[in-house]
């Protein structure tokens, strides 16, 4: 429950209010093996903790990589960061996409906005591994070209010929040459096997209560969805209660669900 | 079977047209083509026809006063371009601009209205395929509305 010491070694800036620090731990070990999907919380001394999806490599450990949208007082603080600054982290903690249990199936990745940052571990994982998967699809959407993340690794991704990488836009002036509407409208045109079919899907709720839609519509099953939930957490090991989701804890039990598992709890407005 | 009819039967809008019916309303279609970043049609204009896209990439741009034009969507491959022809005033509400070489299949508006009235039949189940266009677009411009990466905590 202790935090331990890292030291940010990286710092890149994204958009206007999203930025990547990578960490190392500040004693020179390395930092401990994560599976993809899983989370951090990251203290910042005197300010605050917050939960942060870990978005590197996970075939690389000595470093962890998080993507953080700066959207409160411990997130904007952590955007003024600069190289050196220490930070407490406690961690890894959650479930994690089933990469191993998706083997031999089509994987489809379907993000929106910052939703791609926990992804990205396990579209690392797939692409190491390629062989071990049919097809692989990533779906991306996003607010204006201004906002896409990665978007040099989303032109490469895209350049390799056994993956489709569709990227939507909300809205965008003239100088985008891509597709523009709903990111759910990419998927009648994705390329995968629904009967044999992971799909993985983390943004916004909204956007995955439409994207589940349409990946059913394909013919995909419940228990072959994957999403990410999001609610506030203080302790991150199940205790304390902040994040319960129905009978879950996501903190625990989370943040990845089957979908079959919480889909009766996926659209109770209370929750 | 003609060529034009055999891309008629394979775009998704008409699929399970019969062989007869594709071939009446292929009397009011023809081919056409569009060089990347030619307009194929201007908001305010006559709409007098409706395109189904089988290349290419089509951009719906709205012009906004000091920032000019703003694409809200586009269209490719597979999809249908224009419903306006269908309702009074029958005027784009939008400018159609073909982002990449675009090929599409253009059907003559007064053509089709002609052919649709004499055949009530098809008249409605061709409705019936638009209202589902019209639908999709509507749902998916509600969902633009909703400014789903703008806001929220997710890390």
């Amino acid at each position: 429950m202790l935090p331990r010491p890292y030291r940010v070694i990286r710092i890149t800036r994204h958009t206007h209010d999203t930025f990547t620090l990578e960490m190392e731990p500040a004693d020179g070990n390395p930092a401990p093996y994560f599976q993809p999907g899983q989370f951090n919380m990251l203290y910042l001394f005197g300010v605050g903790e917050v939960p942060i999806s870990i978005s590197g490599d996970p075939g690389h450990t000595r470093a962890y990589v998080h993507t953080i949208r700066a959207v409160g007082t411990v997130t904007e603080a952590l955007c003024n960061l600069k190289i050196g600054a220490q930070v407490g982290l406690r961690g890894p903690f959650g479930s994690s996409w089933p990469v191993k249990e998706a083997e031999g199936s089509d994987i489809v990745i379907a993000a929106g906005g910052i939703g791609l940052a926990p992804l990205r571990p396990a579209l690392y994982h797939v692409l190491a591994h390629r062989e071990r998967y049919g097809k692989v699809v990533l779906l991306y959407g996003t607010r204006t070209p201004q906002d896409l993340l990665y978007r040099k690794e989303l032109e490469k991704w895209r350049g390799l010929f056994h993956t489709q990488v569709e990227v939507t836009v909300d809205h965008a002036a003239r100088d985008w040459f891509g597709r523009v509407g709903v990111v759910t409208k990419l998927i009648p045109g994705a390329r995968f096997d629904p009967f044999h079919t992971k799909a993985f899907v983390c943004g916004p709720e909204v956007m995955m209560r439409f994207t589940v839609m349409e990946l059913m519509g394909r013919g995909v099953e419940t228990e072959n969805i994957f999403i990410s939930m999001e609610r506030n957490m203080k302790c991150a090991v199940g205790f304390c209660g902040h994040c319960q989701y129905g009978p879950t804890f996501i903190c625990k039990d989370g943040p990845v669900y089957p979908y079959s598992q919480i889909q009766h709890l996926f659209k109770t407005r209370e929750l | 079977m003609q060529v034009l009819d055999k891309v008629l039967s394979e775009h998704p809008f008409f699929k399970g047209f019969k062989d007869s019916t594709l071939e009446l309303l292929g009397e009011c279609a023809r081919p056409v083509q569009f060089a990347a970043g030619k307009t194929i049609f201007r908001e305010g204009e006559p709409a007098d026809s409706f395109y189904l896209l089988t290349h290419g990439l089509v951009t719906l741009d709205i012009h906004l006063p000091g920032k000019g034009p703003v694409t809200i969507q586009t269209l490719q491959e597979g999809e249908v371009l224009g419903w306006a022809w269908l309702f009074p005033p029958a005027k784009w509400h939008f400018d159609a601009c073909a982002l990449q070489l675009t090929r599409a299949i253009r059907f003559d508006g007064r053509c089709l209205m002609g052919k649709l009235e004499q055949n009530p039949e098809l008249g409605f189940e061709l409705m019936k395929r638009f209202s589902q266009v019209i639908v999709e677009r509507l749902q998916a411009a509600r969902l633009q509305l909703l400014d789903l990466y703008g806001s929220g905590t997710r890390t």
